[in-house]
């Protein structure tokens, strides 16, 4: 073996280290239990069908509805709903500060129905049942919208007045 | 057998279209059905430049209770003197430090610095003046925001966009009125009626006056105007015959801390 040398000059030899794997057996076993322990939740739901969530629509308000239809058509509501909620914050909140001194709150469908852009004064009075409809495929999707630290949702006030 | 050049083609074009995203598609296959609208509501309140007046020879104590406990209804703000469950209840030495206040009143003497003299009137001395955020024609709040979450609009409203708050409080610190007031707690436990038509607030965020924004937009007074029994006028400053003139006309009125140049625009009759 060369001498090991930098630039002050020729040390003596590399030390020869035996190669060996040292407590092989402790670290496999402890490798087996930690992968077992991490993928446990995977070994839970092997195999296993998650049904998809169902929202429901069986709120006294949407049954009262004579033609049942949300703001927008039901599949694009499915995929654009928050940018819907999204642009109606911004149209409500924002939008007067470029367009001049007006409120901007009342939202024209395509088919020329008019709604206040409003979360929980207008999507909610409909869809009454938060955690039936909004919850249910939020958790399933595992996402946690902010909404709620300061929208009120309408759920206690509806079920304190059906009891009534 | 693979596919063929022509079949690769058409699935490719097919799936582009598809993942071009909702909007793009619906657009081609359903052209004219998403044209929404945004309109104004036909009642909205309209000004080029809303402002106040508070006639402190008219107001009095239970007047300025009022105006408070309607400001403080409508906008859910937080008591902390008075929660839900009685063991949340906040000591007073924390009370003043957490406390949020939309309108609230003061003396003379810390209301209007610089203008007080060596000799006051009893009378002036004695009042409490009912203080708010004053809608500054020059903001120093809305320029310290850094993610312009405050801002101003075309007609005066030095409004606050909540959902893009980080509470940082550098508006706090710009704004020398102290309308402003940072969430140290969530506020929900500390609100007992809440009022359905307005958001409450979450931790972390800072709130003020918003000169009833919301209402106005409803065609109604800002909610301390209504509860103020002629106390205080609203209105349209670029209107020479809206009340805020008429009465600017008639009496002479002071305003807060004006030297500093952010031009106020809430005006006390004395």
């Amino acid at each position: 073996m060369a001498d090991y040398k930098n630039e002050f000059g020729v040390f003596a030899e590399r030390p020869k280290v035996e190669k060996k794997f040292y407590d092989g057996n402790k670290i496999i076993v402890g490798l087996v239990i930690f992968f077992a322990i991490v993928t446990l939740p995977f070994w839970k739901n092997v195999g296993k069908v998650i049904p998809a969530p169902q929202p429901k629509l069986d709120t006294p308000a949407i049954a009262k509805l004579t033609e049942k239809k949300c703001v927008m058509p039901t599949d694009w509501m499915r995929a654009n709903h928050m940018q819907l909620l999204i642009d109606w914050r911004e149209e409500v909140v924002r939008s007067q500060a470029q367009s001049g001194p007006s409120d901007f709150r009342v939202f024209e469908s395509p088919d020329g129905r008019k709604f206040l852009a409003s979360l929980s004064n207008t999507c909610m009075n409909c869809h009454s049942n938060k955690t039936q409809f909004c919850d249910q495929c939020h958790n399933y999707v595992a996402v946690t919208p902010t909404c709620w630290g300061c929208h009120l949702d309408k759920e206690l006030k509806v079920a304190q007045v059906e009891a009534k | 057998m693979g596919i063929d050049r022509r079949q690769f083609i058409r699935i490719a074009g097919i799936s582009t279209l598809l993942g071009l995203g909702g909007k793009g598609a619906w657009e081609l296959l359903f052209p004219g059905q998403l044209e929404a609208a945004f309109l104004a509501e036909p009642v909205a309140l309209k000004a080029k430049r809303w402002a106040m007046v508070v006639d402190m020879t008219k107001m009095d104590d239970a007047t300025a209770k009022l105006c408070i406990q309607a400001c403080n209804r409508v906008h859910n703000v937080p008591d902390l003197a008075n929660p839900i469950n009685p063991k949340d209840k906040v000591p007073p030495e924390d009370k003043v430090r957490w406390e949020v206040k939309w309108i609230w009143t003061d003396h003379f003497h810390s209301a209007f610095p610089g203008a007080e003299a060596e000799f006051l009137p009893e009378r002036v001395k004695a009042l409490n003046f009912l203080l708010l955020c004053n809608h500054c024609d020059n903001p120093p709040c809305v320029r310290v925001c850094p993610t312009k979450a405050t801002f101003r609009r075309d007609d005066g409203i030095v409004m606050m966009d909540m959902h893009r708050c980080i509470g940082c409080r550098y508006c706090m610190a710009g704004c020398p009125f102290s309308a402003r007031s940072f969430n140290w707690r969530d506020p929900r436990p500390f609100i007992k009626e809440v009022y359905q038509d307005f958001p409450t607030r979450e931790i972390g965020v800072v709130e003020k006056c918003n000169f009833c924004a919301e209402r106005l937009a409803k065609g109604q007074m800002p909610a301390c105007v209504e509860a103020s029994r002629g106390t205080l006028l609203f209105g349209d400053l670029s209107e020479p015959r809206s009340p805020v003139r008429e009465a600017l006309k008639t009496y002479f009125a002071i305003r807060r801390k004006p030297y500093l140049g952010t031009n106020p625009q809430v005006y006390y009759i004395v």
